[in-house]
């Protein structure tokens, strides 16, 4: 019998449990160790932070989920990995600690033959002081923050309606955040609210971000065919914001947050400052701080985290110029190459360099998106993950087998710019590779013929159907493996 | 730049919105058109669907 443990119950570890369990017999034991006791649609959380939808429709309870599909639930937060077990035991185990109600603090060893690190990030709101929901901004990361969100954006909606101008500012919240797509998606909804509202007028609608331009997304943007031309993302972007009427500025790196004033530093090294009234700012990312100790106690956690705190996997880590990335830096089967019985995915994995280029200022100060990892990726990897241990376990294979690097895989995208059964509008689009490959593809770095973009009402249909169609998924019910990720 | 300023006013040549290309009537009115909406359902299913089945 093989126990394979899961760490986290996200879009990645939902993924990997609910296949590995579909595949392995039960003579198997699948376990997710997971610190919520909720599951979250992520991407639907814009909605709740304006106030469209509520924290309930976009979250449900994972236990009975998992007693209906027989997999073992640890609600807890692992602490840190023993690959090689220790002195008591050779058997590999994670230590948790568990956030169950009435065993709260308590320890825990998970033992396990095959560990998914699928953990996703930590919301590192203290890289930038005065930044997050417990501080001078709101957040929409998670379904409370959400909430915390929408009730601060009603509340500055009553002063606009008292007559008050408002200033609302939304993007990232330091130099290297990422998830550039979410904060995209908030501010559009913001402005649709506003105007649903009746009181657009009263708002001065700012977006601030670490981008070098509009439409880098995290990406180094995109190109796609359009009216005879091929043309930038940055262009399509600067054309929406321009008709919404919302300022931009770019190529920033937000170094404080004051209650009701934002300072940052340009890529030009210019220190400025902004006051807002609302603000939602998006903070970077890191592991979630997972240490890792072998046989003897000694902590290895260095040679199994980046020092980002996420998982080095089986990427090409070497240090090295823009100009001389590859797609074949990036990992493809996400194993660890220091203990071949460990993977991460998601977020939890360690990507080798950003995808957009690089940039820093003149004080040194980096300031460009680090790279995101996106439902339709994460659920990929997720999957492929989940079966090359299947295999394993199964004895089909020795090593993994299947693969699902960002570099070869393409992504679909829908990005909300306003909720409504009619009047509602989204950005669809799809993009193939997503990492871009220029020796393949040298003017774009993308297939064009797998690259589109474009606005519309269908685009909000389709991302409403994917809130319904992937909550269905993760709840495993009946045919949910005939959802695709 | 908000609602709240003249056409002269937003339209600042050198300023951010003075170069990006501006949608007509024509184009927003079709985004939210619901026959032609119900065909890009369609179109963009089978673009999103090709690009899953690729993987």
């Amino acid at each position: 019998m093989a126990r394979l443990v899961i760490l986290g119950a996200g879009i990645a570890g939902q993924t990997a449990a609910l296949h590995a369990r579909r595949r392995l017999g039960r003579d198997h034991e699948v376990v997710v160790v997971s610190p919520n006791s909720r599951w979250n649609w992520i991407p639907s959380n814009i909605w709740v932070g304006v106030g469209v939808m509520t924290p309930e429709q976009v979250t449900f309870p994972l236990r009975p989920v998992y007693e209906k599909t027989g997999i073992t639930f640890v609600q807890g937060r692992a602490v840190s990995v023993h690959p090689e077990g220790d002195g008591d035991a050779g058997r590999p185990y994670v230590k948790v600690e568990l956030t169950e109600p009435g065993k709260t603090g308590q320890e825990e060893r998970v033992p396990y033959d095959w560990l998914i690190n699928a953990t996703g990030p930590k919301l590192n709101f203290d890289a930038t002081p005065g930044l997050g929901p417990s501080k001078n901004t709101v957040s929409v990361c998670t379904f409370d923050h959400a909430a915390h969100a929408s009730k601060a954006f009603d509340e500055t909606v009553a002063r606009m309606k008292a007559g008050e101008k408002q200033t609302l500012l939304v993007g990232t919240g330091h130099g290297n955040c990422t998830c550039q797509g979410a904060a995209f998606e908030y501010i559009f909804n913001v402005e649709f609210e506003l105007r649903r509202r009746g009181v657009r007028d009263k708002a001065r609608v700012v977006w601030l971000s670490n981008e070098h331009e509009l439409g880098d997304f995290g990406m180094g943007g995109m190109f796609i065919r359009r009216g005879g031309y091929v043309t930038h993302s940055r262009v399509f972007t600067e054309s929406l914001y321009t008709e919404r009427g919302i300022e931009w500025i770019t190529r920033a790196g937000v170094k404080e947050v004051a209650p009701g004033e934002v300072s940052y530093e340009t890529l030009d090294g210019d220190e400025r400052s902004l006051k807002f009234d609302f603000g939602m700012l998006l903070p970077p990312f890191s592991g979630v701080g997972l240490k890792a100790f072998d046989r003897s106690g000694a902590d290895v956690t260095a040679s199994v985290f980046a020092p980002s705190g996420f998982m080095l996997v089986d990427g090409d880590y070497a240090k090295k110029p823009y100009e001389e990335w590859s797609p074949e830096d990036w990992p493809r089967t996400y194993q660890s190459p220091k203990y071949p019985n460990v993977f991460a995915v998601g977020i939890a994995f360690a990507p080798p360099h950003a995808i957009s280029k690089p940039m820093t200022s003149p004080k040194g100060t980096p300031i460009f998106p680090t790279p995101p990892r996106t439902g339709m990726p994460t659920g990929v990897m997720a999957r492929e993950v989940a079966f090359n241990i299947v295999d394993m376990i199964n004895g089909k294979a020795t090593a993994p087998t299947r693969h699902a690097s960002l570099a070869h895989m393409g992504a679909a995208c829908i990005a909300s710019a306003g909720a409504g059964l009619f009047r509602g509008t989204a950005v669809s689009m799809t993009l193939f590779p997503i990492v871009p490959d220029f020796r393949k593809y040298p003017d774009t770095g993308r297939d064009l013929g797998w690259t589109f973009g474009e606005i519309g009402l269908a685009g909000h249909w389709i991302k409403h159907l994917l809130h319904f169609g992937f909550i269905y998924k993760a709840k495993a019910n009946p045919l949910w493996a005939m959802v695709p990720e | 730049m908000n609602e709240t300023k003249s056409p002269v006013e937003t339209r600042t040549p050198f300023g951010q919105t003075y170069y990006p290309p501006v949608p007509t009537e024509f184009t927003k009115k079709m985004r939210t058109n619901l026959f032609w909406q119900l065909l890009r359902f369609v179109v963009i299913n089978v673009k999103i669907l090709r690009m899953v089945r690729k993987h």
